[in-house]
């Protein structure tokens, strides 16, 4: 959490933008899970530079990311679904979010909108585009496959109704170790039941009530972590088998520091103006254990949450198996 | 009055909002006047979701006021406001307004969203209560849903009428208007009973009319999950009574007004507090209470950690005594 002072080292203007820009998430030596939400677009320092301040955060993954999206829906469709309900939300989630990109890279993106009739440029893609709002056959694919074309986030559209909320549309290609597909049509809590700790703890609850108290137009966000082998994004329960078995034999492999990856997921919380509905985007970003190591804060308390960190959570994140041979390699340099 | 309405203080209400320019002030009725408002420089607006309502300040205080636009991408708000000669005067005050003059109004807030999962709209409003329902009807012949709206009316003072008889058509399939109390009754009765399945009411207007209206449709067996009524700020904390704080450690008592946050009034002060959400939800802006007995209004503590009341959240809990002293 922000409460500690974070200094960015002096050394660090040399080193590369994936590190100066990664939104490394411990501010101490430990970590436990909690409601740990603050106003988006606000710049978070580093040790190593600053994360934070657009809401569409666009880096040099920017064309990878896409490529390899467009793979995993063709592979599997069942990554995208939109209930019937869920029309205006998407439209509302497609022109919140390129109205904001447009503001924040105006040299290479614009949008403009007359009544229903919008235009949008991304100079990233050589893109122009016209399409009509409530429209869906004004955009090839639909506005959610669109939108999924254009950033990098994987969302989640919930619906708010009967005094909780809904997963009832998304497009998730970059699920750390869950499945979209699955929880679709389910409720909030349902959806946290299988986290550790979070019940009895309330944040769950918590969490549910801040959503469910949020103002149309109002934007948050919070940071989640895990640990991905290999820089590989799609580690849905779909492609389990790909990806699992890898996590028995990173310990002893040699190429470990440079396989194993701090995976980072940047996640905003947006109150839709119109629908109403709640927006829920994760963006993820993964930094392999030897770029960690350039920067001696990070190395050093990553070293320690790992060394520390709960059997239950450590389970739940799928490290358990190696996060003692990553910690002992950070903590050595 | 022509003279600019912009008041000197903004109030707390209405901070983080926007200054509009009043651009029309029509007559609706005798005692009803409709008043739309737009950015000086023009440009859209916020969208807003159905049957969100605009705080607006007058003079000293704010009012709320249902919009009655669909909120789509909107370049106007547009109000209507029932001259109310007991109340405090912001009807008063919104009737003087005229065009050119400027007011601060808070972003639209949203109360009495349409369910999304709604087979049908049933819209049933009496007198000033048209407002919200009107933008329900707009938005749904907007998303391609289909709405029936039941409007109770005096004889000839029907503000909207024109407006909502203009939405017919395939959205809004049906308007019935009515003028007494004994018609309204027996559309209301035939309607609670011939609604699609999976339709969900919204009722508007004086509270007494809500209450019956909810409680004959509760009669006919439709769940609460189905049934919605206006409610101004039911989710807003309210401002709050000013309180003092002691800080003992460094000695300051300092005041805390309506409408302004502890946290607010010790970052003002130069005091430096952790915080993330500002919400009461993080738990970051705890602060250790010495004496007296704080008002908790977050989610972050227990039940039992507020009835110790040894500790509070700064950014919403406020004081149940004149004066709190903190570990400060």
């Amino acid at each position: 959490m922000s409460s500690t002072i974070i200094e960015t080292d002096p050394d660090a203007a040399l080193l590369p933008e994936r590190i100066r820009r990664f939104p490394f998430p411990f501010a101490s030596d430990t970590y436990r899970y909690s409601a740990n939400v603050e106003p988006a677009t606000k710049t978070a320092p580093t040790e190593a530079g600053a994360w934070g301040a657009h809401l569409v955060d666009i880096d040099e993954h920017y064309l990878d990311e896409l490529a390899e999206r467009a793979k995993v829906l063709t592979r599997d469709p069942s990554r995208v679904n939109v209930l019937p309900h869920m029309r205006t939300a998407v439209w509302d989630a497609l022109t919140t979010l390129l109205s904001s990109m447009a503001e924040d890279y105006p040299d290479t993106m614009s949008f403009h909108r007359e009544g229903n009739i919008c235009r949008w440029r991304n100079g990233l893609q050589n893109l122009e585009v016209e399409f009509t709002v409530g429209d869906d056959s004004s955009l090839p694919e639909g506005p959610l496959r669109f939108l999924g074309t254009q950033i990098q986030d994987d969302i989640i559209l919930l619906d708010i109704r009967e005094d909780t909320l809904w997963l009832d549309a998304g497009l998730v290609t970059f699920a750390a170790d869950w499945s979209f597909a699955f929880d679709v049509g389910m409720n909030f809590l349902e959806i946290h039941h299988p986290v550790p700790r979070v019940k009895e703890e309330r944040i769950t609850s918590r969490a549910e009530q801040f959503l469910l108290r949020l103002q149309p137009g109002e934007q948050f966000r919070r940071t989640n972590w895990t640990m991905t082998i290999g820089r590989r994004m799609d580690t849905s329960t779909e492609t389990y088998p790909e990806w699992g078995p890898d996590r028995t034999t990173i310990a002893d492999d040699p190429a470990m520091p440079e396989k194993l990856h701090l995976r980072v997921e940047v996640q905003h919380l947006i109150r839709l103006p119109h629908s109403g509905a709640l927006l829920f985007l994760v963006r993820t970003h993964l930094l392999p254990l030897t770029d960690i190591a350039r920067v001696p804060a990070w190395r050093e308390k990553m070293g320690h949450v790992l060394a520390e960190l709960p059997d239950d959570m450590a389970e739940y994140k799928g490290i358990i198996r190696y996060r003692k041979a990553a910690s002992d390699w950070l903590l050595a340099r | 009055m022509t003279a600019i309405a912009l008041q000197p203080r903004v109030h707390p209400a209405v901070e983080g909002g926007l200054q509009l320019e009043v651009t029309n002030v029509s007559r609706e009725t005798e005692s009803i006047v409709s008043i739309t408002m737009a950015a000086p420089e023009g440009g859209r607006l916020p969208s807003y979701v159905p049957g969100s309502h605009l705080v607006v300040q007058w003079g000293n205080g704010v009012n709320a006021y249902s919009l009655t636009g669909s909120g789509n991408a909107p370049s106007e708000y547009s109000i209507s406001v029932l001259r109310v000669g007991e109340g405090a005067g912001g009807s008063l005050a919104m009737h003087r307004l005229c065009v050119g003059d400027r007011v601060y109004v808070a972003r639209p807030r949203s109360a009495f969203a349409p369910a999304s999962t709604a087979t049908h709209h049933l819209l049933v409003a009496a007198g000033i209560g048209i407002t919200p329902v009107l933008s329900h009807a707009r938005a749904a012949v907007e998303r391609d849903s289909t709405a029936t709206m039941i409007y109770v009316h005096r004889p000839d003072a029907g503000a909207h009428v024109a407006e909502a008889r203009e939405l017919l058509g395939p959205g809004l399939i049906a308007l019935v208007e009515c003028t007494d109390r004994g018609s309204f009754q027996n559309v209301l009765a035939e309607a609670l009973i011939t609604q699609p399945v999976g339709t969900h009411l919204y009722v508007c207007g004086p509270v007494v009319f809500m209450d019956a209206v909810l409680e004959e449709a509760r009669g006919h067996g439709w769940s609460s999950a189905r049934l919605h009524s206006e409610a101004f700020g039911a989710a807003e904390l309210d401002a709050g009574e000013p309180f003092t704080v002691h800080l003992a450690r460094s000695g300051v008592r300092l005041e805390v007004p309506a409408g302004v946050s502890l946290l607010e009034t010790l970052e003002t002060a130069g005091q430096s507090i952790p915080n993330m959400c500002r919400k009461g939800i993080c738990g970051e802006c705890v602060l250790p209470v010495l004496r007296g007995a704080p008002q908790h209004r977050d989610l972050y503590l227990s039940e039992q950690e507020k009835a110790a009341n040894n500790t509070m959240m700064s950014c919403v809990s406020r004081s149940n005594d004149p004066e709190l002293e903190l570990d400060l």
